[in-house]
């Protein structure tokens, strides 16, 4: 492995804005995205609260000049052109350039129409509304907007899945195979999901409280979170302006339930130990932790126990920011680590919402103010279903 | 650089199980849907687990276990699995009871099971595993992805025993749905699962995986240029993603232009046309490497023992991937 891989771009759109600089006001003023459902045309509207993007299908398609396709797909291009425009980056067609997406849903806010008619006979339903069900599909829509064709990919672990597109692509650039990849991930958000997770009776009625000792579950939202990756060899060559770099990451499994993660959090702590390893960096040189902080009993519980045992009594700042945004799924990882590399730039922490009173035994305070701090490096956990725990560490370059 | 080749387990329409090469009396696709041939699973895994799984885990988990015994390894450093449509079983019954039940008292159990690394974290957790777990999702290039991952994991530490694979599955719902695109007039709708362990050590290896590349929506230059790239490989086979030369008549131009010494074979007429039929390819390749002999349905004449094989698959034009293969 040789050579630095800079973060020369991010772009987000989620419950709180549809831009990065737009995240960073309502961090700064402790502004929610959880709210009731709008859109989505489902039982669970007045009930569940989420964190949905305010704009519409047809809004985001004249936005991104494209025509409409899944929502999946439309928040994903929307927000890898905002990574892209912000890279400074002018023509990657003279790199070898990747999009390296993920997502948990695909096109299924199209598909679960379909079936309403499909289900009934099934010669009927609208054949528009599957052609993009899979989940490489939405990665291949973002790839023909961005006009990327040298390599694409997709991965799905679930909620981790947006870290380890953003891991797969460090690596490639590490080992000389590709110059530029735009990396993330992206999820709409569907009645599928909602209904899922319904189902498992893991989502909070009120707005959530990620790490807080009365935390109830999770808010579904969506989003997209991309970054552009370059080599140090594009950087040089385009004289760009990236001032963080991807320096430590891991992905592991649990290994101890199908949904849940284990008490101790073997899986989460074994992600942030060799993350740490690979940067080659201490538990007392991370700032900020942006944690996974579902607001589920269990996650959190098992997530705070795996960071004190890693972090001892001298933890760093930390927060969820899915008190604002709502649990993108495979999305999350990639909205988070834009959210990370602006930590980085602006030189900040943001406030994790709604947090009264620390969980008995872990004793763990999160920030609960925007904070202009010292940040050098920053950590950010994605774990999910399945066991997959994936960490990633952000540093200054 | 290369992954070598330490242990297979083949799911798929013919019987590719507990066997060195395809089978003599091959089975050939007697409508549209070609159904793999299941094993007793209880020779592969625990018969308490056995009914709480659904087809696709079944199929993941048995393929994955005969590549282990075959490699004689317990535990893998690493877990990647490809997959394109994932769990569609769980998917669709969760779909359907969403509807029929408008949205309430639903059974979170086929939700929890619908997600695609459902598959690689069963196996996972059967065989606590707790290292690199990863599922790519990309269509046709589902388990392209998982061998470049692999590739550079043997790279950065060749001692690790990856446990690799591609896995899709067939249900009455998307057979429906994908009949109605009407892509199976040439080739009939397969499934399977292939998995193999892999590391970067030559000893006792069955084959090995030289280089991997895909191609989205190519031109037929970009193509043409990679062929001719590879031609100084000398390359003895090629093994071709369509069930007979009749499909994609641009691609085989170019193939036989590049490698015209090359023996031309076929083998979606084996195991049907799925998004990862390219690891049922490089299951099939690597038989041939081993045997030394290419079964008569693949190839028409006969010729001498390959020393390299190209798997050259293509997916309904869009998706063309190229995975380069070795004798050993």
């Amino acid at each position: 492995m040789k050579g630095k891989v800079y973060v020369a771009g991010a772009g987000a759109i989620c419950a709180i804005g549809n831009s990065l600089p737009e995240t960073l006001r309502a961090f700064q003023n402790k502004t929610s995205g959880i709210g009731h459902i709008t859109s989505l045309d489902t039982v669970h509207k007045g009930v569940l609260p989420v964190g949905e993007v305010k704009l519409s299908n047809k809004d985001l398609a004249l936005i991104t000049k494209h025509k409409s396709v899944t929502r999946t797909a439309l928040l994903g291009i929307h927000a890898a052109q905002e990574a892209l425009n912000s890279s400074g980056l002018k023509d990657i067609s003279r790199y070898r350039t990747g999009l390296i997406s993920a997502t948990t849903v695909g096109g299924m806010d199209l598909t679960e129409n379909f079936f309403v008619d499909f289900s009934k006979d099934n010669s009927k339903g609208d054949l528009n509304d599957v052609v993009n069900h899979e989940c490489g599909r939405s990665t291949e829509l973002i790839a023909d907007a961005l006009n990327i064709r040298h390599y694409v990919s997709t991965i799905n672990t679930a909620c981790s899945s947006s870290v380890n597109s953003i891991i797969f692509g460090t690596k490639l650039i590490q080992h000389g195979m590709l110059d530029v990849v735009v990396a993330g991930g992206t999820d709409a958000l569907t009645k599928f999901t909602l209904n899922g997770f319904n189902s498992l009776m893991i989502l909070d009625k009120e707005p959530c409280r990620p790490f807080d000792a009365t935390r109830n579950g999770l808010n579904l939202g969506e989003g997209a979170g991309f970054v552009v990756l370059v080599s140090q060899k594009v950087l040089e060559e385009q004289k760009l302006n990236a001032s963080v770099i991807v320096s430590g990451f891991a992905n592991t499994n649990d290994a101890f339930h199908q949904t849940a993660s284990s008490p101790e959090g073997r899986g989460s702590f074994n992600a942030m130990k060799l993350a740490l390893e690979v940067a080659n960096l201490q538990p007392a040189d991370i700032d900020y932790i942006n944690l996974h902080g579902t607001g589920t009993v269990n996650n959190d519980q098992s997530e705070g126990t795996a960071v004190k045992r890693m972090f001892g009594d001298t933890l760093p700042k930390l927060s969820s920011t899915k008190s604002f945004t709502g649990h993108t799924l495979g999305a999350c990882g990639g909205l988070e680590a834009a959210f990370s590399v602006m930590a980085i730039e602006k030189q900040c922490v943001f406030p994790n919402l709604r947090f009264t009173q620390a969980m008995p035994d872990i004793g763990i305070v999160p920030q609960t103010e925007f904070q202009s701090t010292k940040v050098n490096n920053v950590m950010s956990n994605s774990f999910g279903f399945g066991g997959n725990c994936s960490s990633i560490i952000f540093s200054k370059a | 650089m290369a992954l070598f080749i330490k242990g297979m387990g083949n799911i798929s329409a013919q019987k590719t199980w507990d066997v060195d090469a395809l089978p003599k009396e091959v089975v050939l696709p007697s409508s549209d849907r070609f159904t793999a041939i299941e094993p007793d699973y209880s020779q592969y895994i625990d018969p308490k687990s056995i009914r709480r799984m659904s087809r696709i885990i079944k199929f993941g988990v048995s393929a994955a276990t005969l590549a282990l015994r075959g490699a004689n390894v317990n535990v893998p450093d690493a877990i990647i699995t490809g997959t394109a449509y994932g769990c569609l079983e769980d998917t669709g019954t969760f779909l359907s009871k969403m509807i029929e039940n408008n949205e309430v008292a639903l059974n979170p159990t086929p939700f929890i099971q619908s997600t695609h690394n459902t598959i690689g974290s069963q196996i996972a957790l059967l065989l606590q595993c707790q290292g690199y777990n990863q599922t790519y999702a990309h269509g046709a290039f589902s388990f392209e992805s998982v061998l470049l991952d692999a590739l550079i994991q043997s790279e950065e530490n060749p001692d690790r025993n990856i446990l690799i694979g591609g896995v899709d599955e067939i249900t009455d719902v998307s057979h429906a749905i994908q009949k109605r695109f009407e892509i199976f007039n040439q080739v009939a709708n397969g499934e399977g699962s292939a998995f193999f362990v892999v590391n970067g050590q030559p000893t006792n290896a069955i084959a090995s995986i030289d280089s991997v590349a895909t191609f989205y929506k190519p031109d037929m230059t970009i193509i043409r240029d990679h062929l001719e790239e590879s031609k100084n490989l000398q390359i003895d086979l090629v093994l071709v993603g369509s069930a007979d030369s009749s499909q994609s008549p641009l691609l085989m131009n170019n193939v036989n232009q590049a490698f015209p010494s090359a023996a031309i074979g076929y083998f979606k007429h084996l195991c049907g046309e799925y998004p990862v039929a390219s690891a049922f390819g490089v299951w099939l390749g690597a038989t041939v490497l081993k045997t030394g002999k290419v079964p008569e349905g693949v190839v028409k004449t006969r010729i001498n023992p390959p020393k390299k094989v190209l798997i050259l698959n293509q997916y309904l034009g869009k998706h063309i991937s190229a995975i380069m293969m070795s004798a050993c």
